[in-house]
């Protein structure tokens, strides 16, 4: 059996006595009879350290790691600089409690200051949460935000990842608000659909930008339409293609989310990953989740500290406008390390290089008889082409060299190519791809 | 702690002024202040909106609590204190300057009491 | 100290990525950024140097004793982050076949088998991201299921008033009305208000076992029975789980729907605020209501509350941590918990008043009024003068029903050393608010800086760098 109980048999039999027992069943006294366990749960024996090693090694080499993935759809396989996973081990990042106590924990809010600043230029936005638990919890949480009088319908576009459409469709089932989505038509938000679905019921509107497809949407159009309308516009963006491209403060959103997992989290089997939320000056005390902000003490240093409080759910209790209490500080930190390692350059070559690379794939594939974008439209580092065949052939014949191919969806395949992939690698999967057309 | 001869106060200390029998300004009391330490933001409402008696039509925060202002009288609100938003520290420096409202079109009336009989309240609530 | 963005020089960089091996994408005008990108400029020297820094002005489990009352902050394993870390775990993409992440697939089943052992479940979400999202998730299964039956009337969950602010914020989330009921004067549900609050409107009820005070609610039989009755569901709030691995299951006490916090009892690290995991479990019937991906599962219909499938390393620490312990470690864990805390308050019951005189679980209620009356000196003093002692301060002003209070949980994985010498400093205090009361309030004197100006913090909010564009 593992343990991590210091205290020794004797010690144990000691502190009972010291305490006023004279057995375990004396302390659960007040368990019924009928609830209190006679009998050990039905789990295994308990394991060393190197037989628990081995046994979970053995369970992660179950799964096939493949050298090159050309799939996105929400999961981004950027390169990780080495230190940002020594930053993030350290023990008093990684086990420390939520910074309430602001003396004793001036390192842990300071990097959330800088995470928080860091959001703020990516995306134009003044002000930003400390984060909340992925980008589609994020845009859900966002709807919350506008809803004003009877402004209470949140539009959402259907070119928006279908996990984060499902989420915001659960948020607005709990609050009883309605959630209606835009139809998409060729690979972009409808505009005349989104013109006529606005009306003074509507609170906001949610574009994802590059959307799903990996479409560049005409957002400042869009936004243009919603603010018309007077609804609010919130954006929902991969931090990455920010890097490089207008900003949802220069496309005049209200609002900016988005899953930062791209800024340095592995992909993980889907998470942790780490929602974004940033907004303009006056829906500062509408964002939810914790807020770091700066201040001083009495000897005037600088000091930072939880703020805005008042918001939240230990306050607020049945009257806050979210239960959010914990944010994702650990992933906050990784993106906070990974942006200050890249810096402004390094991010943009990321950008840059994903972007290229992508463009490069997809005018390769598109050579293949049979073969092209299913969209037209300017597009970032995603694409979806038709094929000849079926995407399970051609992905069976990619994984067999250890590439992980686009995404199966409804028009063709899903592509993405992030700076990992070297040209001579994306060769070889526009060989292997090519084969399997044939 | 400070009781103003010419006001009426409401059990949620509330403390009102009334012109005549239709209009009239809000605010709340030495003691609420007091109770509520450091006051940081007022949510206000909006010229036009309704008040109504024992709802809430604004709501103060300090660092650790939110409060809710209840309406002393059912009547429209007529004017706000936009001063309150930028320097919610006026209400505990002057929580009788500090109005939130003024009010007009005064329907009913709550259950107020005369600085007297509030004085004696805040005495056993305290 | 300095932020990174006034470290930063212009042109220095650290050299991760090589030059592009393809040609360069041409950037339409229209779509560029011309906004500036004000991120630091730093060298790998000073990174590595700031986030040191950083890190020694932080606290962790590895620095000392943390009885935060509610928290759990029990010794997070080396071992879990080291599995966490393996390739085989972090460079799976969520969407790649099924077959080819047999793996992952065991983590997830062995991780759900598991947990329905330990709390008496069905079945088990992941998606939850942290408690409070669980309550969430487990709220709209309640809902889902009186929507199903045709019951759409059941629109009050009634919570306690001792309970953490997230059950009742959650409730209003789910679009329920919450009906607070007040504790008795020993802490636990008050029988006639519960009877009175229940009616054929009630959804549900929501409960902590042990509660907030750190008691077992000796009634619990009887609580879920009545709420049954009226046709409600039992919810449990799987935070102070620490106290009954082992010894009581939720599901053997009536729970219909439980959330876990694998961040407390389940070892996984709080990371300084997250990530967690808030899994939830339910019974059969429920089991159907469980949240799916749209995207990953080709779910068309039901809940969802997270993209793909929840926090995923989280779920495999907690796994590692379970396997580890195997079924006596686990129920070891918690006898230790509710031992030690025992043991701490019989070392303090002679100084400080227990809000309750009764035999704790993991964790135990001060209630510093008397001491505060006495000499002015607060719960939050105490607390924050405890720093000065190497100790991290225990949980204020929680729960709500006690004034002044101080919740201490010591968790399992602390020596008695640590417990006498925690014990020591708390005495040691309470004297020194007898002689030197203004010590305590000007506390912390030992820490990088002192108390900070919150008023000013809320009233004239700071919440970035300021770049001067």
């Amino acid at each position: 059996m593992g343990s991590y109980v210091p205290s020794t048999a004797d010690e144990r039999k000691e502190m009972l006595a010291q305490a006023g027992y004279s057995s375990i069943e004396d302390m659960y006294a007040d368990i019924p009879e009928s609830v209190y366990l006679k009998k050990p749960l039905n789990l295994p024996e308990g394991l060393s350290e190197f037989e628990v090693r081995k046994k979970m090694s053995d369970i992660a080499s179950e799964n096939k790691v493949f050298g090159t993935i050309l799939r996105g759809a929400g999961a981004y396989d950027h390169y990780i600089p080495s230190i940002v996973k020594y930053v993030t081990a350290k023990e008093e990042f990684l086990t420390s409690y939520t910074p309430y106590q602001a003396e004793i924990s001036q390192g842990v809010l300071q990097s959330i200051f800088e995470y928080q600043t860091m959001i703020c230029t990516l995306t134009g936005m003044d002000v930003s949460n400390a984060s909340v638990y992925d980008g589609a919890t994020a845009a859900a949480e966002a709807m919350g935000m506008c809803v004003k009088g009877k402004r209470k319908v949140t539009l959402v576009s259907a070119a928006a990842h279908p996990d984060v459409i499902a989420v915001m469709k659960t948020y607005a089932f709990g609050t009883g608000r309605e959630l209606k989505i835009v139809p998409a038509k060729d690979g972009k938000t409808n505009i005349e659909a989104l013109k006529s679905m606005l009306d003074d019921s509507v609170a906001s509107f949610v574009l994802q930008q590059p959307n799903f497809y990996g479409i560049i949407e005409d957002a400042d159009k869009l936004g243009e339409i919603a603010h018309a309308a007077g609804a609010k516009f919130t954006m929902s963006c991969n931090p990455m293609y920010l890097a490089i491209m207008k900003t949802p403060a220069e496309c005049g959103a209200d609002i900016a989310v988005g899953d930062a997992q791209p800024l340095g989290m592995a992909i993980a089997y889907g998470g942790p990953y780490l929602g974004y939320m940033a907004a303009k000056h006056e829906l500062m005390r509408s964002l939810p989740g914790r807020i770091v902000g700066q201040t001083t003490d009495n000897a005037g240093n600088r000091v930072f500290v939880l703020t805005l409080q008042a918001r939240e759910q230990h306050i607020r209790r049945e009257k806050a406008s979210s239960n959010i209490c914990s944010n994702q500080a650990l992933c906050a930190l990784t993106a906070g390390v990974y942006m200050s390692t890249m810096g402004p350059c390094g991010l943009k070559s990321a950008a840059k290089q994903s972007m290229s690379k992508a463009h490069y794939l997809a005018s390769e594939l598109c050579k293949i008889p049979g073969v092209s974008l299913a969209y037209s439209g300017d597009y970032f580092h995603e694409f979806v082409t038709k094929m000849p065949v079926k995407a399970e052939t051609i992905n069976d014949a990619l994984a067999k060299s250890g590439i992980l191919g686009g995404l199966a969806v409804e028009d063709g395949m899903l592509w993405c190519v992030t700076e990992k992939a070297s040209r001579e690698k994306l060769n070889e999967a526009v060989r292997i791809v090519k084969g399997a057309c044939a | 702690m400070a009781f103003p001869e010419e006001l009426k106060y409401s059990k949620t200390h509330e403390w009102i002024k009334f012109n005549d029998d239709e209009t009239a300004t809000v605010g709340i009391t030495d003691f609420a202040q007091h109770e509520l330490g450091e006051l940081v933001f007022v949510d206000l409402p909006a010229e036009g909106d309704s008040m109504s008696i024992g709802e809430s039509f604004a709501e103060v925060e300090s660092v650790k609590a939110v409060s809710e202002v209840n309406g002393p009288v059912d009547a429209e609100i007529e004017a706000v204190n936009a001063d309150l938003q930028d320097n919610p520290q006026l209400i505990n420096e002057q929580p009788y300057e500090a109005w939130f409202v003024k009010v007009k079109n005064i329907t009913a009336k709550d259950e107020l009491m005369d600085a007297a009989q509030y004085e004696e309240f805040t005495k056993k609530e305290g | 100290m300095k932020l990174s963005f006034e470290k930063s020089a212009a042109g220095r960089k650290c050299f991760v990525l090589p030059q592009c091996d393809v040609p360069a994408v041409e950037i339409p005008q229209k779509l560029e950024r011309k906004a500036p990108l004000h991120l630091p400029e730093l060298s790998e020297t000073e990174v590595s140097r700031h986030y040191t820094a950083l890190s020694h002005r932080a606290f962790g489990v590895n620095c000392g004793f943390y009885p935060l009352g509610s928290c759990t902050m029990k010794y997070n394993p080396r071992i879990n982050e080291e599995i966490a870390a393996l390739p085989g775990f972090t460079a799976i993409h969520p969407l790649q076949p099924k077959d080819t992440v047999n793996g992952c697939s065991k983590v997830i089943d062995l991780t759900e088998k598991y947990l329905c052992e330990i709390t008496g479940m069905d079945g088990v979400t992941f998606q939850p991201a942290a408690g409070a999202h669980g309550e969430f998730t487990g709220l709209l299964l309640i809902k889902s299921y009186h929507v199903s039956c045709g019951d759409t009337k059941r629109k009050k969950i009634i919570i306690p008033d001792s309970a953490h602010g997230t059950n009742p914020a959650s409730a209003t989330m789910a679009g329920f009305e919450v009906i607070s009921i007040s504790s008795g004067p020993d802490g636990c549900i008050d029988l006639c208000a519960l009877s009175d609050a229940l009616g054929d409107d009630t959804a549900g009820l929501m409960l902590t076992n042990p509660n907030t005070v750190g008691l077992f609610d000796k009634n619990i039989l009887k609580i879920t029975e009545m709420v049954h009755k009226v046709g409600g569901l039992c919810y449990y709030d799987g935070a102070n789980l620490n106290a009954i691995m082992g010894v009581a299951r939720p599901g053997d006490m009536g729970f219909d729907v439980v959330h876990l916090n694998l961040h407390k009892s389940f070892s996984t690290p709080h990371g300084g605020g997250g990530p967690g995991s808030g899994p939830v479990g339910c019974k059969e019937f429920l089991k159907k209501f469980l949240p799916k991906s749209a995207l990953a599962d080709g779910a068309t219909e039901g809940l969802q509350v997270k993209a793909f499938y929840g926090n995923f390393l989280v779920v495999v620490k907690a796994l590692t941590y379970i396997l580890t312990l195997g079924a006596e470690g686990i129920r070891e864990a918690s006898v230790n918990a509710v031992l030690n805390a025992n043991y701490m308050m019989s070392k303090l019951s002679g100084t400080y008043d227990m809000a309750y005189n009764h035999t704790c679980m993991h964790e135990f209620v001060m209630c510093l009024d008397k001491l505060k009356r006495e000499t002015g000196v607060s719960a939050l003093d105490v607390a924050k003068s405890l720093i000065d002692f190497g100790v991290h301060p225990p949980t204020m002003y929680f729960p709500m029903i006690v004034h002044e209070a101080l919740m201490v949980e010591p968790t399992e994985t602390e020596s008695r050393e640590t417990l006498d010498e925690a014990a020591e400093a708390f005495i040691k205090l309470y004297k020194m608010a007898h002689e030197d009361a203004e010590r305590m309030h000007t506390a912390p004197h030992t820490a990088p800086v002192g108390r900070p100006d919150e008023v000013t913090a809320a009233r004239n909010p700071i919440l970035k760098y300021d770049f001067g564009d």
